[in-house]
């Protein structure tokens, strides 16, 4: 901040605090690691999704072939091929774009739920923040794994939409607790309540007054829920109750480890896989940090 | 104190009493009945009608469920159809092997942790803490799986130092020995795996109550008297950052369970993880529900235990 002030100060401007975008900016450009890896997230993720749309042909991506079963790594396959003798390089892209598009689904969906049911409850309190509270405590002790795996099981219909509801019916109370939390605190400040002794409507104070002071840390926690789901589906995958098997996923190339021969002779069809896993959760997991920062003045180091 | 956790202790029933009607109502829903691999097409319809009448599936919901939780309650959890054994049984045994993996885990989780911790908090900002906050932030973002197939395939099958399944080998006697270091060393990268990745919450923790009692005046004041500050860490600020670590120890039993699904599978641990995966596979109802309701009382009880610890430690949280 004094930085700031004494810039601004010579040039005779108006001092006014960075604005959100501004401190996240320069955060990242003080953390080099961090920059890093949010280049290197937009260049994979947008080289994923350019990749598999434009050069992937999935019907013969799918296509087996025992001729090319467990191909080594060369020149016909870059990484080589799995024991349908399909390229492992075609898949891990697909994969890869149908991982992301169903962690975004997933985010996205127990984002806007958690934001509201925290926001209603941190904002109103009384027996409906009771009562939720209830739920999330309940839902943070089950064991929510095997729950998710009992329910994939037993869904008769099971689709790609079926996973991505069953996923989010129990991963949005992190966020839910955390807004609450937050807004909790927020609705007792002096402007909230100036806002209701002029006779502003509940809604619009939930909306356009609180709700804006909580969205740094609402990109944080979408950031790190992000990441965390990434993590969730392709481990389900890998253990063969996430995307059913028609639909490639990075847990399922990496799943083909289950057989201890292909684990140890044929490391080409799931190693590649298993490292791109780790290095999208490190890239994703390090931006969500820095934003973290950027989001507690204390924490800042820009 | 004694009403704190009277206190928690029944806010945990109605807790399970959810759970409970959850997984039956989700056992109801499950394709196949209990019956799979006892009869056949050939069997008479007649016979089938004779059995499900027997087994009380005619009857009204409540009263089925009221028997099953009944039954729970004697010890009598059914019959496995793919093992053909009483499920308390099977389960019994499994729970063991699982319990010494968790065990050590616990053990070598802490053997770990705690040092790093207390070192970072130590030289705070020097190289050695940034290495080892590094390391934190890695373990916290990798997933169970992927570290547990590469340190698999890394230190299983290329360097050969580990066994790479099972729990114990079978050429070693019951009993002996070298029986129990067998399966020692089965148990021994399983439990490094998760005992590396559950390390982060507690070196995160222990390092910044070690920043913080630097400047708390008992440390002062040791260090007046002429105390070596080594002594200080040693004797003063470890004993005082201990005791929070230990209410730890309950959402590490919560996380170990939740880890061991993954774990158990991929070191081919006969474990309840690995039972309740190999169960899901083959439908095995009575098996699954048991486990649900086993893991989900166990969690419950690792949250209970961190909040007793809690409110041992730090008198404010107590419930009024």
């Amino acid at each position: 901040m004094a930085k700031k002030n004494k810039k601004t100060g010579n040039n005779n401007y108006v001092n006014s605090p960075p604005t959100g975008l501004q401190v996240i900016f320069r955060e990242f450009m003080k953390d080099k690691l961090a920059m890093f890896s949010l280049i290197l997230l937009v260049v994979v993720i947008l080289g994923i999704f350019v990749w598999a749309w434009l050069g992937i042909d999935q019907q013969q991506l799918l296509r087996v072939s025992l001729r090319d079963k467990f191909a080594e790594p060369g020149e016909k396959f870059l990484l080589g091929a799995d024991q349908g003798g399909k390229d492992i390089v075609g898949q891990i892209i697909v994969g890869a774009r149908n991982s992301m598009l169903i962690a975004i689904a997933i985010t996205l969906i127990t984002g806007v739920f958690g934001v509201a049911v925290g926001l209603i409850c941190g904002y109103f309190g009384g027996w409906i923040d009771n009562l939720f509270m209830r739920i999330i405590d309940f839902f943070i002790t089950i064991p929510q794994l095997m729950l998710i795996i009992v329910f994939i099981t037993v869904v008769p219909k099971y689709t790609v939409g079926a996973f991505i509801l069953i996923m989010s019916l129990f991963l949005w109370t992190g966020t839910a607790r955390l807004v609450r939390s937050k807004a909790l605190s927020e609705s007792r400040r002096d402007y909230v309540q100036a806002s209701k002794t002029l006779g502003t409507n509940d809604f619009v104070i939930i909306t356009r007054e609180i709700l804006p002071n909580l969205s740094s840390i609402i990109i944080v926690e979408m950031t790190l829920n992000f990441a965390g789901n990434v993590g969730i589906e392709t481990g389900l995958s890998y253990l063969g109750f996430g995307l059913p098997q028609s639909t490639p996923s990075l847990g399922t190339l990496v799943a083909s480890a289950n057989n201890p021969l292909v684990l140890q002779q044929y490391w080409w069809s799931w190693l590649p896989a298993a490292l791109f896993i780790l290095l999208m959760m490190l890239g994703i997991n390090y931006v969500g940090q820095a934003l973290r920062r950027a989001a507690d003045s204390r924490q800042r180091l820009g | 104190m004694w009403k704190t956790i009277v206190r928690r202790f029944l806010i945990m029933i109605p807790q399970l009493f959810v759970l409970s009607v959850i997984i039956f109502v989700l056992a109801k829903f499950m394709p196949g009945d209990p019956f799979t691999g006892l009869i056949s097409p050939q069997t008479d319809p007649a016979r089938i009608a004779e059995l499900t009448e027997k087994a009380g599936l005619n009857d009204p919901w409540h009263i089925q469920y009221m028997r099953w939780i009944g039954n729970a309650f004697q010890g009598d959890l059914g019959l496995s159809y793919t093992y053909k054994r009483d499920v308390a049984d099977l389960i019994g045994e499994r729970a063991l092997n699982t319990f010494w993996l968790s065990l050590l885990s616990v053990f070598i989780l802490y053997l770990i942790a705690i040092p790093l911790g207390i070192l970072a908090g130590r030289y705070q900002n020097s190289r050695l803490d940034k290495t080892i906050v590094l390391y934190s932030f890695v373990t916290y973002a990798i997933p169970t799986f992927v570290l547990g197939l590469i340190f698999l395939f890394l230190f299983g099958y290329k360097l050969e130092w580990f066994p790479t399944s099972g729990s114990v080998d079978i050429k070693y006697e019951a009993g002996t020995l070298r029986y129990y270091w067998d399966k020692f060393y089965h148990i021994l990268l399983p439990s490094f795996t998760y005992a590396v990745l559950g390390t982060t919450g507690i070196i995160q923790y222990l390092r910044s109550e070690i920043i913080d009692a630097k400047t708390m005046d008992y440390v002062r004041t040791a260090r007046s008297k002429g105390i070596p500050m080594r002594k200080v860490y040693s004797k003063h600020i470890f004993r005082n950052s201990l005791l929070p670590i230990a209410a730890f120890l309950g959402f590490t039993i919560t996380g170990l369970l939740g880890g061991s699904i993954f774990v158990e599978t991929i070191f081919g641990y006969p474990g309840m993880g690995q039972l309740f995966v190999s169960s899901i596979s083959s439908r095995d109802y009575s098996v699954i529900t048991a486990l649900v309701m086993l893991f989900g009382f166990l969690a419950l009880l690792g949250s209970l235990l961190s909040d007793i610890i809690m409110s041992i430690v730090d008198p404010r949280i107590r419930i009024e």
